[in-house]
């Protein structure tokens, strides 16, 4: 069962609620933004070692669904401020509610799903509350002192960096979509709501950014930023024709296909697939990497992947190195062959 | 006239670092800097308006001595003026510090400002968080990720694309935008301009005392996060190299990792050719 209470915004949380594990609830674009599921889960298994109860924060209009969600994937409590003012995503609000509710509820630890928004909320919140914040975290612990160890990418993923924040409560993270899993949704699960009623209008910040038009305008089906698998392609490819069979092989794996940056301007393929620092980052469990060079500004977004397997008649060259599996062979023909080979292995 | 901040910092030239093969390391203390390329976006919207409107540019960064070159190259891209705070106690800040220094420094320095622009993230520390936590220093209008801009009068339109949503949005100066790396290419650094910058002389050194800042609330000791460690992901890499008849490989590569890449296709493979046969 799940139990509801209501609270005015000026009660002061009871002990039992502080120090406890908060995630922000960022439900926009919900069956395709799983961050906040994710986050949820990791938690659940974070407040094992420090006892502390999970709690989803979220603000916004008619929300039970999405309460019900966070519970069912392991939220204990879910924090909501529910308003017809807050129908829409908007920054400004969003931080001084959040400020204020942490402020007074001092919850140990803050995760934030690193979305577009989470990225520019998070740090804002952070600097409201003088409290540290580690961006794009790839992995949360507790260690000995129960404090957060937050490992997080530097310099374009060549290097990692494990960062805690010992003096300030609370300690705040921001997590990549992708990073954690989420729990199965459960319906027998239980949790507890309390409704926050929001702070009398007089004392919400004035909006000094006006929405003048928002436009959804949702991308390809699965994104190559979320995509398990990315078929990569070069200028080794040789052609237009031939650089063809790296969509046919993105096809057979369900994967998605990626291009370096003379390939997109050559017109191999569009402008959406280039991966790299003037285009997207990507981290699939594999990522097959065919006849390219490594310069970093294409490296840098593909460090993250968890297994490179990478195809360049030359040996030296970088992309061969950061890879998992380097192996030497004329790129167009070893496509052709593992297209052919995956074709038998995958029919019935 | 308008009065435009650009913060910009500098940064490790990463493609040309020193990396210790060995270890895996970065030799940072050997690394070339540049500017960081966010910020170069940045930068250049800031010279975009300034050819439509009348504006003057100063350009900050916060950074070791040598953090004055990419304030040269700036001024020779166009912009005017340039600030180096630069104080070996400001060192090792992180993003909250590191805004709230820049915002003491454009409260005192530049009070009659008009807009900041900030890059989206840097290559070394890519957290994308110095931009907004500066517009909440300054407590000022901010919006991340901005991939257009249009003035009318004090009105400042913007566009861009966040979360799958295309927004139009609006804000009266004063304000801050940190400028997305899509749009806004910047321009060549003219081969005269680096000379005229060092012949203009336009950039003010400022240390902690000359900033009036309380050397308590910057640098390393005044950052709530700490950095336990820092290592490359790398080493843990096996690196396997194959060599050989192509159709060898390919099987080669089902064998050993045909497991691996089935769970991430998320369908089975069949494990042998002849299994077929056999059964
Ligand atoms: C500011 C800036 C931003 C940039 N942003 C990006 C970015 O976002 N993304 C990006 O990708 N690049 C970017 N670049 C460009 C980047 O520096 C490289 O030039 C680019 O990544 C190289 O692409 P490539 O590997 O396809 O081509 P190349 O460097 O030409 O490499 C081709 C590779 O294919 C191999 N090869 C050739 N023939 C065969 C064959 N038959 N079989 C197998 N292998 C073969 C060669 O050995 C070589 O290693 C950027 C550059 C700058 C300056
Ligand atoms: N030391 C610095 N000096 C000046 N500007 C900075 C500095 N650090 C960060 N910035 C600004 O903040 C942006 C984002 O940086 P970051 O939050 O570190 O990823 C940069 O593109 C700069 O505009």
């Amino acid at each position: 069962m799940t139990t509801t209470r209501s609270k005015p915004d000026t009660d002061m949380p009871s002990s039992k609620e502080k120090n406890n594990i908060w995630v922000f609830g960022d439900y926009r674009n919900y069956f395709r933004n799983r961050v906040t599921l994710q986050l949820i889960s990791r938690a659940r298994e974070l407040a094992e070692k420090t006892g502390a109860k999970v709690c989803a924060v979220v603000f916004g209009h008619d929300l039970d669904e999405y309460v019900n969600e966070y519970i069912a994937h392991g939220a204990q409590i879910v924090y909501v401020m529910d308003d017809p003012s807050l129908k829409s995503y908007n920054v400004e609000s969003y931080v001084h509610l959040m400020a204020d509710l942490a402020g007074k509820y001092m919850p140990d630890i803050l995760l934030i799903g690193a979305t577009s928004f989470g990225r520019e909320f998070a740090p804002r919140v952070a600097k409201r509350l003088s409290t540290g914040l580690t961006a794009d975290c790839v992995g949360l612990e507790i260690n000995d002192e129960k404090l957060l160890v937050q490992t997080a990418p530097a310099f374009g993923g060549n290097l990692l960096a494990k960062i805690i924040t010992p003096n300030h409560k609370p300690q705040m993270a921001t997590v990549r979509p992708g990073t954690f899993t989420e729990q199965p949704h459960d319906d027998t699960c239980t949790g507890e709501i309390v409704r926050v009623l929001l702070p009398e209008s007089d004392n919400m910040p004035k909006n000094r950014i006006r929405v003048i038009s928002s436009e959804y305008q949702p991308q390809r089906d699965k994104k190559l930023e979320d995509a398990a698998v990315v078929v990569c392609g070069g200028r080794g490819m040789g052609s237009k024709k031939k650089f063809k069979k790296l969509f046919d092989l993105a096809r057979l794996t369900d994967g998605e296909t990626g291009a370096t940056r003379p390939v997109v301007y050559a017109r191999w393929a569009g402008h959406e697939t280039l991966v790299g620092q003037a285009g997207k980052n990507i981290r699939p469990q594999i990522l097959f990497s065919f006849g390219i060079s490594g310069a970093i500004q294409h490296t840098a977004a593909v460090n993250d992947s968890d297994f490179i397997i990478a195809v360049n008649k030359n040996p030296n060259a970088a992309m061969m190195k950061i890879a998992d599996v380097a192996i030497v062979a004329d790129a167009n023909q070893f496509c052709s062959a593992l297209i052919r080979e995956l074709r038998k292995r995958l029919r019935d | 006239m308008l009065k435009l901040v650009v913060c910009i910092k500098q940064v490790p030239m990463v493609s040309e670092l020193p990396w210790n093969s060995k270890t895996g390391t970065l030799r940072r203390e050997m690394a070339e800097g540049m500017i960081n390329p966010a910020c170069k976006h940045a930068l250049e919207s800031a010279l975009v308006l300034k050819q439509e409107h009348n504006c003057h540019i100063t350009v900050i960064t916060m950074g070791p001595p040598m953090a004055e070159e990419v304030l040269y190259e700036a001024i020779a891209m166009g912009a005017d003026c340039g600030i180096l705070l630069t104080d070996p106690r400001m060192a090792g800040a992180d993003t909250l510090i590191t805004s709230r220094t820049l915002a003491a420094t454009i409260e005192t320095r530049c009070p009659d400002f008009d807009l900041i622009l900030c890059g989206c993230h840097t290559s070394d520390s890519e957290t994308g968080q110095v931009g907004p936590q500066l517009a909440e220093n300054m407590n000022i209008a901010g919006a991340a990720y901005i991939e257009h801009m249009e003035l009318n009068g004090r009105t400042l339109r913007m566009k861009r694309v966040v979360d799958e949503f295309l927004e139009t949005l609006e804000m009266d100066l004063p304000g801050l935008v940190t400028i997305n790396t899509r749009t806004y290419i910047p321009r060549y650094v003219p081969l005269d301009g680096l000379q005229n910058a060092f012949e203009k002389q336009d950039i003010k050194l400022i240390d902690a005392d000359e900033l009036g800042i309380d050397p308590k609330t910057i640098g390393m000791k005044a950052s709530p996060t700490r950095i336990l460690d820092v290592y490359s992901p790398v080493e843990e890499k096996k690196n396997v190299v194959m060599k050989g008849a192509v159709k060898k490989m390919v099987d080669r590569l089902f064998d050993e990792y045909g497991d691996r890449i089935s769970a991430a296709i998320g369908k089975d493979l069949k494990t042998h050719d002849h299994d077929e046969e056999q059964t």
